[in-house]
């Protein structure tokens, strides 16, 4: 058989570019200095299959709407800065596709809830920082490690919190729980599972320390397994296992 | 304040859905169980109070009791004691269910599953009882 060569006078096979598509985006504004509620507005925005949500906020800001505020930083699921709920969801704005999600309806976009609103996407994360670092979110051992050495830790010991020391302290688990919704003295998923980083930890001592301040009306009691937090990390933790494990610590009265 | 607005794209006042709050937060099985939990637990608290007060009425007269407690022999109040048992089940198995979540790591991870599986128990349950139950409402 001949080798079946491009004929000369035959157009070059055109590989057809993907062609961009119109996508609405319903976003929830609110300016403080003129806006006594939060309001609807829409964009139409031309968007890929590949894109991301966080593309689509780019073009609106930088294209259409200077004044659209939201916060993000690394753009690539690291920093955590651009959590929010789309179409109802926490998400991560920079790792959300168009792809996934129904573009025949508009996508709506709005701050993540049960904390303070600023303004459009951004809110005050005080509250949810504030209860991270009541937990003692780091590592307390009575013992110094051997001069010269670190601390010895098995592959065993450290695969049992593995899971919580993903967490990028997003706020999309806390704020998707109705608990910390109505409550919010409650700590919250994340300050939970950044408690149970360091609980399970064989190289720190102060389990104890952290499973009291837990045990607190606003603690670990008040998690009411409705797997939100679960769904909605971005970092794919089992959230709602990570506090049932603190749960079951507690009662036990160590780690 | 100044006008920020960058492009021109973008009319002030383009017709934007007025919605005030913000959308329903759409969790899954989960997060309805949870909701129905709530829901049938408030009921059956009221209920009870109801019920302890009804009781009670025994120890000021039995007449009244026997009064109170003939108003309940009509038909509107059996549709009631179905809604009334289906909640009861949903409770007791949704609470089952909780507490497998909160013990056992298994369950934590098929908490879905569970849910779903209460929800077969509790149809079960309600098709053997509601039309026994319905037969004696209405079958005199
Ligand atoms: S546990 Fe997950 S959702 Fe919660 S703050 Fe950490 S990364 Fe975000
Ligand atoms: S911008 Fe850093 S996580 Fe999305």
């Amino acid at each position: 058989m001949s080798t079946a060569t491009l004929e000369a006078d035959a157009p070059a096979p055109e590989i057809e570019a993907p062609k961009p598509f119109t996508v609405t985006f319903i976003i929830r504004r609110f300016d403080p200095d003129t806006d006594a509620e939060a309001r609807w507005q829409d964009f139409d925005v031309e968007m890929y299959a590949t894109d991301r949500i966080l593309d689509a906020l780019h073009k609106i800001k930088w294209e259409q709407d200077g004044s659209l505020t939201f916060r993000r930083s690394c753009a690539h699921g690291v920093c955590g800065s651009d959590a929010m709920r789309i179409n109802g969801r926490n998400r991560l704005a920079c790792k959300t596709l168009i792809k996934d999600l129904d573009i025949t309806k508009p996508i709506y976009i709005e701050a993540i809830k049960g904390l303070p609103l600023e303004k459009d996407l951004i809110v005050d994360m005080e509250p949810f920082f504030q209860s991270f670092r009541e937990v003692q979110p780091f590592l307390q051992s009575a013992t110094a490690p051997e001069p010269g050495k670190e601390r010895v830790q098995s592959v065993a010991q450290r695969a049992i919190f593995d899971d919580t020391t993903k967490c990028i302290l997003c706020a999309a688990c806390t704020s998707s729980c109705p608990v910390f919704w109505t409550d919010g003295q409650y700590f919250g998923p994340a300050a939970i599972v950044n408690a149970h980083r360091f609980i399970f930890d064989s190289r720190d001592d102060q389990a104890k320390v952290r499973l009291d301040i837990l045990n607190d009306q606003e603690g670990v009691w008040r998690c009411r397994t409705t797997f939100n937090c679960t769904e909605a990390c971005p970092r794919g933790i089992e959230v709602t296992k990570a506090i049932a494990e603190v749960k079951q610590a507690v009662m036990r009265g160590r780690a | 304040m100044p006008d920020s607005t960058a492009g021109t794209l973008q009319t002030p006042d383009a017709p934007a859905k007025q919605r005030p709050g913000g959308t329903l937060y759409r969790g899954n099985e989960g997060m309805w169980s949870w909701v129905l939990h709530r829901i049938t637990g408030v009921a059956i608290f009221f209920f009870l109070l109801v019920h302890i007060l009804d009781t009670s009425l025994v120890r000021v007269s039995p007449e009244a009791y026997n009064a109170v407690i003939g108003t309940y022999q009509t038909p509107i109040m059996g549709l009631g004691e179905v809604a009334l048992v289906g909640a009861i089940v949903f409770h007791a198995f949704n609470g089952l269910r909780i507490i497998l979540v909160d013990f056992w790591s298994w369950a934590t991870r098929h908490q879905k599953l569970l849910f779903w599986i209460v929800v077969g128990l509790w149809v079960v349950t309600m098709l053997g009882f509601t039309p026994r139950h319905l037969m004696n409402v209405f079958g005199h």
